[in-house]
């Protein structure tokens, strides 16, 4: 089996020691634990937005992180949707999704927007959407980035229940529709249960 | 008013737009290197940037002799490879409204430099953008609102100064006698105080007109700040 993940880093963050070594194959990979132990960390490294201090950080085969390489965040390819959607407030939702979008793609533009139904939202600014909307453009501004992998960063912590169970809709047919690789962090066991194909459990 | 108001308008308004032109890119990358940069001499770089705002204006004018005269290190290099001369020409004046505008441009821009979010810059580098991309699509048009403001600023600044202008280039008609070197002339001269009643009201107004247009400025962009 090809891993999807195939992980092993260091960091020192102030006081805090990070180290986290794992691998798994594909579908989901739930990054699983209690607030400040290293999640979102983990998932800044393996997008390049953090340097680790040591290891490797290797992807579906290649390596993006150590043995002297050293992938910049814009040759990744990664698909991270954060936390807060991150929406780019001076443009328009079509512009947000337009961002990193690569002619050529496995997903054309059309087909993301239906496959989230932001298809109404296009026009409008990122301020004026709801929670549920602006996680579900942010979702499609980085499957339109034409990803190799996904990082997911607790997608679903700023949401209702109902909103949280549609985007965990999407999730699973990204699961089992598009067959990317998936790191996913979350504090909740519940959706860790229904979405993990396997499940990191990161301690202090 | 009269023809010689009307030059002096017009010779301040060209001296203010050049001086915040050719400052811009200047007090744009200061703005950067301050609020991005870390490097060594940081400090250093902040204190000399804000060092006409502080210093007597005499003195600043004075420092521009001794680097820009006709015997000055940069005066005598601009004239010979760019023909440019700096004493008693308009030129000069300009030179003397964008050094004394500079730390205000700079410290609008630098402000607001500073407040662009760098996470949304991390998320345009994650969707493929690389550093000058990410720089020109999000930083840039982030911080548009700050440099729209240290435009207007510095604007105003320049078509008030005073000290660093006449004692770097003089009080010459047509040349150099923006407004404030005007009032002050015609304030010598009895009787002169029609004059400096319509030039001071002409002062008032372009100030007040800088005013408001950066407050429209900031409305039109600043929380929304749409560029797409």
């Amino acid at each position: 089996m090809r891993m999807s993940f195939d992980i092993d880093v260091g960091k020192r963050l102030g006081e805090a020691e990070i180290g986290v070594t794992f691998q798994s194959g594909p579908g989901i990979t739930a990054l699983f634990g209690p607030s400040g132990v290293g999640k979102t960390s983990l998932l800044n490294m393996v997008a390049g937005l953090l340097h680790p201090d040591r290891g490797h950080i290797r992807v579906a085969g290649e390596t993006l992180f150590g043995e002297g390489a050293d992938c910049p965040p814009e040759r990744r390819r990664a698909g991270y949707v954060f936390q807060d959607g991150r929406l780019f407030p001076h443009m328009n939702v079509r512009s947000n999704l337009r961002y990193g979008m690569q002619e050529g793609g496995w997903m054309g533009f059309d087909e993301a927007v239906g496959f989230l139904g932001i298809a109404s939202l296009l026009g409008r600014w990122p301020r004026t959407l709801s929670g549920g909307e602006a996680q579900r453009v942010a979702i499609g501004r980085a499957l339109l980035s034409n990803p190799r992998f996904l990082l997911m960063d607790e997608p679903l912590a700023s949401l209702d229940s109902a909103r949280a169970d549609e985007i965990m809709g999407v999730i699973e047919r990204i699961r089992d529709e598009l067959g990317l690789p998936v790191l996913y962090v979350s504090h909740n066991r519940a959706e860790v249960h229904r979405l993990a194909t396997t499940v990191i459990e990161m301690r202090r | 008013m009269s023809p010689d108001d009307w030059q002096v308008v017009r010779l301040s308004l060209l001296v203010g737009i050049v001086a915040v032109a050719a400052a811009l890119p200047f007090a744009f990358a200061l703005a950067y290197a301050l609020a991005r940069g870390r490097f060594p001499g940081r400090v250093l770089l902040d204190a000399i940037v804000h060092l006409p705002l502080v210093l007597p204006p005499v003195v600043t004018g004075w420092l521009l002799l001794l680097a820009f005269g006709r015997q000055g290190a940069i005066g005598a290099w601009a004239e010979k490879w760019l023909g440019l001369t700096f004493m008693f020409r308009w030129t000069g004046a300009a030179l003397a409204a964008a050094v004394m505008a500079l730390p205000l441009m700079v410290r609008a821009m630098r402000l607001s430099i500073e407040a662009v979010d760098r996470r949304l810059e991390g998320a345009a580098r994650t969707l493929g953008a690389g550093p000058w991309r990410t720089f020109l699509t999000i930083t840039l048009p982030l911080s548009l609102p700050g440099v729209a403001a240290g435009l207007v600023l510095g604007f105003a600044r320049a078509i008030g100064e005073f000290g660093a202008t006449i004692s770097f280039v003089s009080n010459i008609p047509g040349e150099t006698r923006t407004l404030p070197l005007a009032i002050y002339t015609a304030l010598q001269i009895p009787g002169e105080e029609q004059a400096v009643l319509r030039l001071a009201l002409i002062s008032v107004a372009l100030s007040l007109g800088a005013l408001v247009a950066c407050e429209l400025l900031a409305r039109r962009m600043g929380r929304h700040a749409h560029v797409l």
